[in-house]
C-alpha cells in the first residue's frame, strides 16, 4: 500500500542525485561570481559567459533537484514549463525590443 | 484612526449619485429584510455560500455579472445621453469629474465584473459535465476564486458612495493615475479591485487547467472532448499566463502610489511607457479570454440546433491552439501611435492579420455545420447567427485598426471604440446569452421562456447597430473616444441615433430581467424532466436536470467524440445496473467567504490608508488559511443510500411531463 | 509510527479508495506546478523592467557602487544549501522517516532565515544611505524584484514551520507529504529564481 501511494508522483530523487545537483550548482555558481570578482575590466564576453552559466545551472536545478526529465509521468509539467518558458521569451523579449524602440524614438537624452 | 476616511467620503453634494446610493440602500435593506424574514439565512449559507460544487458557483457567477451589468450599463446610458444633450455648447448634466470616473468604471466593470464572471461561471457549470468528472480539481480555491471576485466587485461599488473611482480610463495610465496626478482613493480602489479579485481568477485557471487535463472521463481523449471544453481549456491558459503580467503591472503602480517608487513617475527615471506595454501584454491575452470560450458555446448550440456533428472539430481545435499562441504576439497595436517606430509597428500590424485567420476559420466551421442541418430558429441560434453577422463586422474593422498607418488616424478615435464593443458585444455577450439560455435547464431543471428570450435578442441587436454603426461613422469624422462634451453640430445627429441604440440595448436588458422572471414564475410548465432537452451531443446532457451534486453515480466510460449522441443513436439505456459505490465529495468550506471578507477589510483599509486596518485584514486572511490547513476533515463519503436515494428520484423526475423533448423542434413559448 | 498514522487516517476508506488518495496529492501537485509557473511570469515581468530601467540611475548610485559580491555570494550559499537540506528531506519523506524530515526542514529552515536576515541588512543600510527604492528607478527595480524574491522565501519558511509543526504533531500523513511536495517544488523554484537575480542583477550590475 505504501508503495503503491508513493512512487507515482514524487521525487524520484537519491542521495547521489542532490549531491550531484549540489556540486554541479556550486561550480556553475563559483565561477561566474569569480570572473566578475577578479576581473578588472570584464568585456561585454563576460556577460554572455555568467548568463550561459546561470542557464546550464537552471538547467541542472531543474533537473536533479525537481526531477524534471523526459519520463512520461513528468510529460505534462514539462510541456506545461515549456510553454512559460516560450511565453516569457516572447513577452520579455519582445518588451524589450519594444522598449529599446521606443526609447530611442520618444525619450530625451 | 480612520486614515484619509471622512465623512466628506459622502458625496452628498452630488445628487445623483445620493439617488443612487438612496436606492441601492432601500433595495438592500428590503433584500435583507425579505430573506430574514422568510428566514433563508441557513439555507442561502449552507446551501449557496459556502458551497464547493461547481455547478452553484458558476451560477452565483452569472448572477452577479448579471447585477454588475445593470451598473456597467446605467453608466452608459448616462455617457450616451450626455454626448447627445451636451453638444453645440451645452454641458449636459454630467460635470466632466463625474463623467471622467463614468467611463472608467464602465470600462472596468464590464471587462472584469460581467463579461469575464459571464464566461467563468459558465465555464464552471458546464466543463465538469462535459468531461464525465464529479467536481473541479481544487473545489475549496474554486469557492474562494468567486468570493474573492464579489470583494473586487463590492469595492468598484463601495467607490459610488465613499470616495470616488479612478478617472483615468479603464487601464489606469500613469503619470495620471500616479500620486502626483489621482491623489485621491480613486485609482486606489481601481488598484485593489483588480488585485484581489485578480487573485481568484489566477486560481480559477489553475483550478480548470488541471481539472480538464486530469480529471477527464477514462476513453475521453484530448482529441475526444468537447469543443466547449477546449476553448475553455486554452482560455484557463490564457489567464495562467497573462495574469500575472497584470499582477506584477499593477503592484508597481502600487508601488509608485503609496512608497513613492519611480517605475512610472515622470522623475527620477520613470518610464510610463513600460506601464503601457505590460498591461496591454496582459490586456491582449485577456480578451481572447473573453472570447474563446464564447467560440466555443457558438460550436455547442450551432451543432445541437442543426441536429448535426459539428463540422471540422479538427480544425477547430487547431484554430483555438493557434489563436491562444498568436494571442501573445500582437499586443502592441494597442498603442501603434506610443512611437515604437515602423519596424515594431510591422511586425505587430503583420501579427495581428494573421491572427483573424484561424478565427476566419471557425466562422466557416459553424457555416458548415449549419449546411445540410436542420437548423431550429431557438434564441439560442438567434444570438449565435446575430454572433455571426455581427462579429465578422467587428473582426473586418480590427484587421483594419490593424494597419499601422490607418491606426494612427483612427486609434482612440470612435471607431476604436465601435470596434470594441462590436466584437465584445457581438462576440461575449451575445455569446454569454446564448450559453445562458442553452444550458439554463441543465443548471436549474427548467429553461427560460423562449418569447422574452427572442425579444431580448431582437431589441440587443437592433440597438446594437443603432448604438455603434453611427460610432464608426463619427470616427472617420474626427472625433475622439471620453469626451464630456461635444462641439461638432455634423456629430449631433449621429449621437442622437446612438443615444436611441442605447435605448433599445436597455429595453433588451429588461426582457431578459422580465424573461427571467417569467421563467421562474412558470417554472412548472417550463420544466425539463429529461435532462437533455434541446438533443444535446455532449454528456452533461446524459445527467438529470438539475444534475445530481455529485454529477454522475457512476465514470462515463467514453469511446468517441459526442459520446452522449453516440449513446443515444446506440439506445443505450440510461438506467445503469451497475451496484453503485460510495462517492467521494468536498464537504462545504466557510474559509473562502471568510477570507475574502478580510480581504475586503484589507483592500479597504488600503485604500483609506487605514494602516492598522490594513494590518487586521491580511492577518485575517493568513490566519484563516492557516486555521483551515489544521482542518483535516475536509471530505465525506455519500452512502450508496443516497446515491440510490437520488438516482430513484431522478428516474421518478423523467415520467413527469417536461416543457420538451430531445425530439422537438417546434419550440414552446 | 508513520505507518500507523497513515493507516489510522484511512481508517474509514476502503482500497477502492487508495487509488484516489493516490491520485489526490498527484493533482494538488500539478496544480501547485502551474501556480509556479504562473509565479515564473510574474518574476520575468519584474526582471523585464529591471532590465529596461537597470541604467535609470537619476544621479544616484549605480549598481557597482551599492552591490558587494562577496556578500550575495554568502547569501547564494545558503540558499542552495537550502536546496540542498530540502532535498534530503524528501529522502526522509520517502522513507517514511518523520525525525529525518524534522530534522532537515529545521536545517533548512535556518539557512533560509539566514538568507532572509542578510537580505534585510542589506536593504536596511542601503535605505539608511539614502539609497532606497525612492531615489530612482533602478533602485525602484532592484527592490521590487529582490524584495518580491525575499517576499516569497518569507512565505515559504512561514510555510515550511507550520509544516514543521504539523508533521510533528501527526506524522507523515498523505495529506501532509502532498503538502511537503508542494513546498519542495516552491522552494527549488525559488533557488531557480535566486540564480537568475544573481546574474541578471548582482553580477551583471556590477559590470554595467
Amino acid at each position: 500500500m505504501s508503495h503503491s501511494n508513493n512512487d507515482h508522483n514524487d521525487n524520484h530523487g537519491s542521495v547521489k542525485q542532490y549531491v550531484t545537483g549540489l556540486i554541479l550548482s556550486i561550480i556553475l555558481t563559483i565561477i561566474p561570481f569569480g570572473m566578475v570578482m577578479m576581473m578588472d575590466d570584464p568585456g561585454v564576453g563576460v556577460i554572455w559567459a555568467i548568463y550561459g552559466f546561470a542557464i546550464a545551472q537552471v538547467f541542472v536545478q531543474l533537473y536533479f533537484f525537481l526531477h524534471l526529465d523526459g519520463s512520461k509521468e513528468q510529460s505534462w509539467n514539462v510541456m506545461a514549463m515549456l510553454f512559460t518558458v516560450v511565453i516569457v521569451a516572447i513577452v520579455v523579449g519582445g518588451s524589450i525590443w519594444i522598449m529599446i524602440e521606443l526609447n530611442q524614438n520618444m525619450m530625451p537624452i | 484612526m480612520l486614515g484619509k476616511l471622512t465623512i466628506e467620503a459622502v458625496p452628498y453634494h452630488e445628487p445623483i449619485i445620493m439617488i443612487v446610493l438612496a436606492a441601492v440602500i432601500l433595495g438592500g435593506a428590503a433584500l435583507v429584510g425579505f430573506i430574514t424574514v422568510k428566514k433563508k439565512w441557513a439555507y442561502l449559507w449552507n446551501e449557496w455560500f459556502t458551497s464547493v460544487d461547481h455547478k452553484k458557483i458558476g451560477m452565483m457567477y452569472i448572477i452577479v455579472a448579471l447585477v454588475m451589468l445593470i451598473r456597467g450599463f446605467s453608466d452608459a446610458i448616462m455617457m450616451r445621453s450626455q454626448q447627445m444633450l451636451a453638444s453645440s455648447g451645452g454641458q449636459g448634466y454630467l460635470p466632466p469629474d463625474h463623467y471622467d470616473q463614468i467611463f472608467t468604471a464602465h470600462g472596468v466593470i464590464m471587462i472584469f465584473f460581467v463579461a469575464m464572471p459571464l464566461v467563468i461561471g459558465l465555464i464552471n457549470v458546464v466543463v465538469p459535465l462535459q468531461i464525465g468528472a464529479r467536481d473541479v480539481a481544487f473545489p475549496f480555491l474554486n469557492s474562494l476564486s468567486f468570493w474573492l471576485f464579489v470583494v473586487g466587485a463590492l469595492l468598484v461599488n463601495i467607490s459610488l458612495g465613499l470616495g470616488e473611482f479612478a478617472k483615468t480610463g479603464w487601464l489606469a495610465y500613469p503619470p495620471l493615475s500616479g500620486a502626483n496626478y489621482s491623489p485621491g482613493v480613486g485609482v486606489d480602489y481601481w488598484i485593489w479591485s483588480l488585485q484581489i479579485s485578480g487573485v481568484g481568477t489566477l486560481l480559477t485557471g489553475v483550478n480548470f487547467i488541471a481539472t480538464i487535463l486530469k480529471m477527464r472521463a477514462p476513453g475521453m481523449s484530448l482529441m475526444k472532448m468537447p469543443v466547449f471544453t477546449w476553448t475553455a481549456l486554452c482560455a484557463n491558459v490564457l489567464i495562467v499566463a497573462a495574469f500575472p503580467i497584470l499582477t506584477a503591472t499593477i503592484a508597481m503602480l502600487t508601488l509608485d502610489r503609496y512608497l513613492d517608487f519611480h517605475f512610472f513617475t515622470n522623475d527620477l527615471g520613470g518610464n510610463m511607457m513600460m506601464y503601457v506595454n505590460l498591461i496591454w501584454a496582459w490586456g491582449h491575452p485577456e480578451v481572447y479570454i473573453l472570447v474563446l470560450p464564447v467560440f466555443g458555446v457558438f460550436s455547442e448550440v450551432i451543432a445541437t440546433f442543426s441536429k448535426k456533428k459539428l463540422f471540422g472539430y479538427t480544425s477547430l481545435v487547431w484554430a483555438t491552439l493557434v489563436i491562444t499562441v498568436l494571442s501573445f504576439i500582437v499586443w502592441l497595436h494597442h498603442y501603434f501611435t506610443m512611437g515604437a517606430g515602423a519596424d515594431v509597428n510591422a511586425f505587430f500590424g503583420i501579427a495581428t492579420m494573421i491572427i483573424s485567420i484561424p478565427t476566419g476559420v471557425k466562422i466557416f466551421n459553424w457555416l458548415f455545420t449549419m449546411y445540410r442541418g436542420r437548423v431550429e430558429m431557438t434564441s439560442p441560434v438567434l444570438w449565435t447567427l446575430g454572433f455571426i453577422v455581427t462579429f465578422t463586422i467587428g473582426g473586418m474593422t480590427g484587421v483594419l485598426l490593424a494597419v499601422p498607418g490607418a491606426n494612427y488616424v483612427l486609434h482612440n478615435s470612435l471607431f476604436l471604440i465601435a470596434h470594441f464593443h462590436n466584437v465584445i458585444i457581438g462576440g461575449v455577450v451575445f455569446g454569454a446569452m446564448a450559453g445562458i439560455t442553452y444550458w439554463f435547464p441543465k443548471a436549474t431543471g427548467f429553461m427560460l421562456c423562449e418569447k422574452w428570450g427572442k425579444r431580448s435578442f431582437w431589441f440587443w441587436i437592433t440597438g446594437f447597430y443603432l448604438a455603434f454603426m453611427p460610432l464608426y461613422i463619427l470616427g472617420f469624422m474626427g472625433m475622439t473616444r471620453r469626451l464630456q462634451h461635444v462641439d461638432n453640430p455634423l456629430w449631433v445627429p449621429y449621437l442622437v441615433v446612438a443615444f436611441i441604440g442605447a435605448v433599445l440595448i436597455l429595453i433588451g436588458i429588461a426582457c431578459t430581467v422580465i424573461q427571467i422572471a417569467v421563467s421562474i414564475k412558470n417554472r412548472k410548465q417550463l420544466q425539463d424532466t429529461t435532462g437533455d432537452i434541446w438533443g444535446g451531443r455532449t454528456l452533461e446532457w446524459s445527467t438529470t436536470s438539475p444534475a445530481p451534486f455529485y454529477n454522475f453515480a457512476h465514470e462515463p466510460q467514453v469511446s468517441e467524440l459526442d459520446e452522449f449522441w453516440e449513446m443515444k443513436e446506440r439506445g443505450i439505456e440510461q438506467e445503469a445496473k451497475k451496484p453503485y459505490a460510495p462517492i467521494h465529495m468536498p464537504r462545504n468550506a466557510a474559509a473562502g467567504v471568510i477570507i475574502s471578507a478580510f480581504s475586503l477589510v484589507f483592500g479597504f483599509a488600503l485604500i483609506w490608508h487605514i494602516w492598522w486596518m490594513a494590518v487586521v485584514g491580511l492577518v485575517g486572511m493568513i490566519a484563516t488559511f492557516i486555521v483551515r490547513s489544521f482542518n483535516y476533515d475536509i471530505d465525506y463519503y455519500v452512502s450508496v443510500e443516497e446515491v440510490e436515494r437520488v438516482e430513484r428520484e431522478g428516474r421518478e423526475r423523467r415520467a413527469l411531463p417536461s416543457a420538451r423533448t430531445p425530439n422537438d423542434t417546434v419550440v414552446q413559448g | 509510527m508513520a505507518n500507523n498514522a497513515m493507516t489510522s487516517h484511512d481508517g474509514a476508506h476502503d482500497a477502492h479508495d487508495d487509488h484516489e488518495h493516490h491520485d489526490t496529492n498527484g493533482l494538488k501537485v500539478f496544480g501547485f506546478w502551474l501556480y509556479l509557473l504562473s509565479d515564473c511570469i510574474l518574476f520575468a515581468m519584474l526582471f523585464a523592467v529591471y532590465v529596461v530601467l537597470s541604467q535609470a540611475y537619476a544621479g544616484g548610485p549605480t549598481g557597482a557602487e551599492i552591490f558587494e559580491l562577496n556578500f550575495v555570494l554568502v547569501e547564494t550559499a545558503l540558499l542552495l544549501a537550502s536546496s540542498f537540506t530540502y532535498g534530503l528531506a524528501m529522502l526522509g519523506m520517502n522513507r517514511g522517516d518523520s525525525s529525518a524530515v524534522i530534522k532537515w526542514l529545521m536545517i533548512t529552515f535556518a539557512c533560509g532565515a539566514g538568507f532572509i536576515a542578510m537580505e534585510i541588512y542589506e536593504f536596511y543600510h542601503l535605505i539608511v544611505n539614502g539609497q532606497g527604492p525612492d531615489k530612482s528607478a533602478f533602485l525602484s527595480a532592484f527592490f521590487t524584484l529582490v524584495g518580491t524574491h525575499g517576499l516569497h522565501v518569507t512565505a515559504g519558511l512561514i510555510w515550511m514551520a507550520l509544516l514543521i509543526f504539523q508533521v510533528k504533531k501527526k506524522g507523515l500523513t498523505e495529506v501532509h507529504r502532498g503538502r511537503l511536495m508542494m513546498l519542495s517544488l516552491f522552494w527549488h523554484f525559488l533557488d531557480v529564481i535566486w540564480i537568475c537575480v544573481f546574474t541578471v542583477v548582482y553580477l551583471t550590475g556590477v559590470m554595467l
